[in-house]
């Protein structure tokens, strides 16, 4: 048991911490319920790319909800993520549509183009890899997207420039 | 018909992709410089994807006219052609929407009716009426094409008038099960809190449209979000509920981005909030975004989710009706469900059953995606058969390939083959050929797809997405994955092959029965549904060691055909691992040994004469 020194002079949690200004804007927006648990964890996700430890234990003393009841939310989501991320996040469609127009292949060109596989970050720290059911634009499959773009109707030949396009922008 | 002229691009996520940004500023500079005054209008998607980017033009006077592969590069031209030189009949166009007197002017009587063309013939749109023909942004829109008609006459009817109007329609849920909408909602109006201290009810729309190759919901949403908000609302009137949320997947940001702004508007407009339309009904909607779970489409672990939790079914009963929400009464509908009551209050429960079958009626959207030339988004009256879906409205097959099946139902349905083709399309039917309904996923698959990897793909889809809870669908699952795994892989036993897959039919008859949630019981049906109409190729896998379609990595190896190999070396500069050899000029060849198999130089060469063999 972390023993508490004080209150938390930030927000009116029982953190003994003071909690950085970022993440007392989000807390803010919502009441202490245990309903606001994904909302919460989608918000700091937004913010900071990624889920921190130290951010999981924060938003369990705001809602008062044990750490592990967080923390088995925070791993049983496919959105959530417990590292950070590259610079720029490509996602691979592996919906239906897109496995039989060949999503399989574009992973493939994508991993080895960047040496690193689905669920990975690349070492420069400017790629991650991740896969996802569909994105809904399941008729110009197979389709990637990068950040918030999209990418449809992709071939293998393409995936080279699309990634350079990328590294030089940087 | 306004004196100006309106110009509409479809902006949906799809149009996006394709590029609608860049269309929408280029019309919009050419305009400029044209000096024209038009309005420009974002769209929803009319379902036409094939012909993305869609441009629709209106002018004063005359019919609204539908242009189809527009880019940022080729819109001036068109704009200046329609706009300025009257010329109507240009290379881009798709057709005229029919308008009440017959319009005849200028090159008019050459521009093809849009209903007549093959995609749209057979088409009936009752859900899918308003998109990408209103601007999803403006309720001023929403409320020109008949919008909360419906929800006044609700209003009108009563809570049990309205009830009585969607059973007399005979709407069932589209979601995937099929339930009667009506009765679901007598339900709920009957049921009532049990909890002293919390004597809500809720309403739920489900927007999680985890079926990995459909995208109908997200397409209401994106395109007539004002339809959905005013079907809730009526629903959430009819059982009594004040309280609603929306639960949307987070994969789709644009159709929660629309919803907020329709939201909004309608509760500055006394459409959402407190005494609507002065009938002393309050309902009070919230928006829940999904975080990437399949499993939570399911209704009970949606709750579970918009509750905070884990998101794990429960059993039923006790049934949502009774104890949902926060253990309050809660019904839960489907986006399409939902977005199909307007109408039938506005124009009758009678109205909406005289289309469709015995058992299924009204109309069904359907997501027709794969290898399919004009892949999109379709509503087709219930009773039409997969034949008429495929080769007309959806123009045949890819490359004039050979069709092999069309999946249905997405994880939890069945492959059809030829044979089943000429089957009618509705509730009971479909189970009749080892497939469901499901929410409308309709994913075309031609001769280069094995089917014994769709079974995989499907199996590996549901170990992943099992929420772990019930043993039969966490482990069973997973058995089935291991036995396709094996089947699919070369240099094992054949005499053990043979056994794993008599192990498979029972295994699938054990985990369809004894799971928790509908994601187990229907998890084997694409095993069983390929099992019986494909048996072909289960055995080629397992006494050929072969996959007949070339797809499975570990059976197949790559050839060049020497007598159509021209020698360019371009398939050679690209290979990975340096696998081809041969001299400039003269017929290359591939070593097994070296290759990974990446495909890369099939789409490469230029004479096709590389093939998976
Ligand atoms: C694993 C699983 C996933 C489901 N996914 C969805 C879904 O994405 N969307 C949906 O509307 N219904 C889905 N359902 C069906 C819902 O549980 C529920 O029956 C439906 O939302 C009820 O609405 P309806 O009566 O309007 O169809 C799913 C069911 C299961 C078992
Ligand atoms: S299957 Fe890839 S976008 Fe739907």
């Amino acid at each position: 048991m972390v023993k508490r020194m004080s209150n938390c002079t930030s927000c009116n949690c029982k953190s003994s911490k003071n909690l950085p200004e970022d993440l007392v804007k989000i807390f803010e927006k919502y009441t202490k319920k245990r309903e606001n648990v994904i909302p919460l964890l989608q918000d700091v996700q937004e913010k900071y790319g990624y889920l921190s430890k130290e951010n999981l234990i924060s938003i369990s003393e705001y809602l008062n909800v044990p750490t592990s009841n967080v923390y088995g939310v925070a791993t049983f989501y496919n959105q959530f993520r417990l590292v950070p991320l590259g610079k720029h996040l490509i996602r691979v469609c592996r919906g239906t549509a897109c496995h039989v127009k060949g999503s399989d292949k574009i992973l493939d060109k994508i991993e080895s183009e960047l040496n690193i596989k689905a669920g990975e970050t690349t070492s420069d720290e400017l790629f991650s890899l991740e896969t996802v059911a569909c994105v809904g634009a399941c008729s110009i499959a197979p389709v990637i997207t990068v950040d918030e773009e999209f990418y449809g109707r992709l071939q293998q030949k393409d995936i080279t420039a699309l990634i350079d396009k990328y590294r030089k922008s940087d | 018909m306004s004196d100006r002229t309106k110009i509409y691009v479809g902006m949906g996520t799809c149009g996006l992709a394709a590029g609608a940004k860049f269309v929408f500023e280029a019309i919009s500079n050419t305009l400029k410089n044209l000096k024209i005054d038009a309005e420009i209008i974002p769209t929803g998607c009319v379902g036409y994807c094939k012909r993305e980017i869609i441009v629709d033009i209106a002018k004063p006077g005359y019919p609204k006219l539908s242009y189809g592969d527009v880019t940022a590069a080729n819109v001036e031209g068109l704009l200046k052609s329609v706009l300025v030189d009257n010329v109507h009949n240009h290379k881009l166009i798709i057709g005229k929407y029919p308008t009440a007197e017959v319009i005849n002017k200028d090159d008019l009587n050459e521009v093809p009716n849009i209903n007549d063309l093959p995609f749209f013939k057979k088409q009936r749109r009752l859900v899918l009426k308003n998109c990408g023909h209103i601007n999803p942004e403006s309720l001023q829109d929403y409320l020109a094409f008949e919008g909360y008609e419906g929800l006044k006459k609700a209003f009108a009817a009563g809570q049990l008038g309205a009830i009585d109007e969607v059973k007399k329609s005979g709407l069932r849920g589209r979601g995937g099960g099929g339930f009667p909408t009506g009765m679901k909602w007598e339900f709920g109006n009957k049921s009532v809190p049990k909890d002293p201290d919390n004597q809500k009810k809720y309403m739920i729309c489900n927007a999680d449209e985890g079926d990995p190759g459909a995208f109908m919901d997200r397409s209401v949403l994106e395109g007539d979000p004002f339809s959905l908000l005013e079907g809730m609302t009526i629903a959430a009137y009819a059982i009594g509920a004040s309280y609603g949320y929306i639960y949307v997947r987070a994969e789709y940001p644009l159709a929660i981005e629309r919803l907020e702004n329709a939201i909004k508007l309608a509760k500055e407009n006394n459409l959402l909030g407190e005494n609507i339309l002065g009938s002393g009904f309050n309902l009070e909607l919230k928006i829940k975004k999904g975080a990437g779970a399949f499993v939570c489409g399911e209704e009970t672990a949606l709750i579970g989710s918009i509750e905070g939790k884990r998101g794990m079914p429960n059993p039923r009963p006790p049934f949502p009706t009774e104890s949902g929400a926060f253990g309050c009464p809660t019904v839960i509908n489907n986006v399409e469900t939902l977005a199909n009551v307007p109408g039938i209050l506005r124009h009758g429960g009678d109205w909406f059953a005289s289309v469709g079958t015995d058992n299924s009626k009204g109309t069904k959207v359907f997501a027709l995606t794969g290898k399919i030339n004009n892949a999109g988004l379709v509503e087709v009256p219930m009773g039409i058969s997969l034949r008429e879906i495929i080769y007309e409205i959806g123009n045949g097959i890819i490359d004039d390939k050979k069709y092999k099946s069309v999946q249905i139902g997405g994880p939890s349905g069945g492959c059809i083959s030829e044979e089943n083709l000429d089957i009618k399309i509705d509730y009971e039917s479909l189970k009749t050929v080892g497939a469901m309904m499901g929410s409308g996923g309709l994913v075309v698959m031609d001769e280069g797809t094995c089917m014994v990897d769709v079974a995989k793909y499907f199996v590996e889809f549901c170990t992943k997405e099992s929420c772990g809870k019930c043993t039969p669908c966490r482990e069973g699952t997973m058995r089935m994955f291991e036995i396709l795994e094996k089947i699919t892989t070369k240099g094992i036993d054949k005499q053990e092959k043979i056994d794993s897959v008599k192990h498979l039919e029972h295994l699938a008859g054990v985990i369809r029965d004894t799971s928790l949630c509908g994601l187990g019981q229907t998890a084997p049906n694409p095993v069983l549904s390929t099992l019986k109409y494909f048996k072909n190729e289960y055995d080629a896998h397992i006494y050929d060691e072969k996959c007949p379609s070339g797809h499975c990595k570990s059976l197949i190896h790559y050839e060049i055909d020497e007598s159509k190999c021209i020698g360019c070396g371009i398939c050679k500069a690209k290979c990975p691992t340096g696998a081809i050899v041969g001299e400039r000029k003269s017929p290359h060849k591939i070593q097994t040994e070296v290759c990974v198999k990446c495909d890369q130089c099939v789409q490469l060469c230029p004479v096709k004469a590389i093939a998976a063999k």
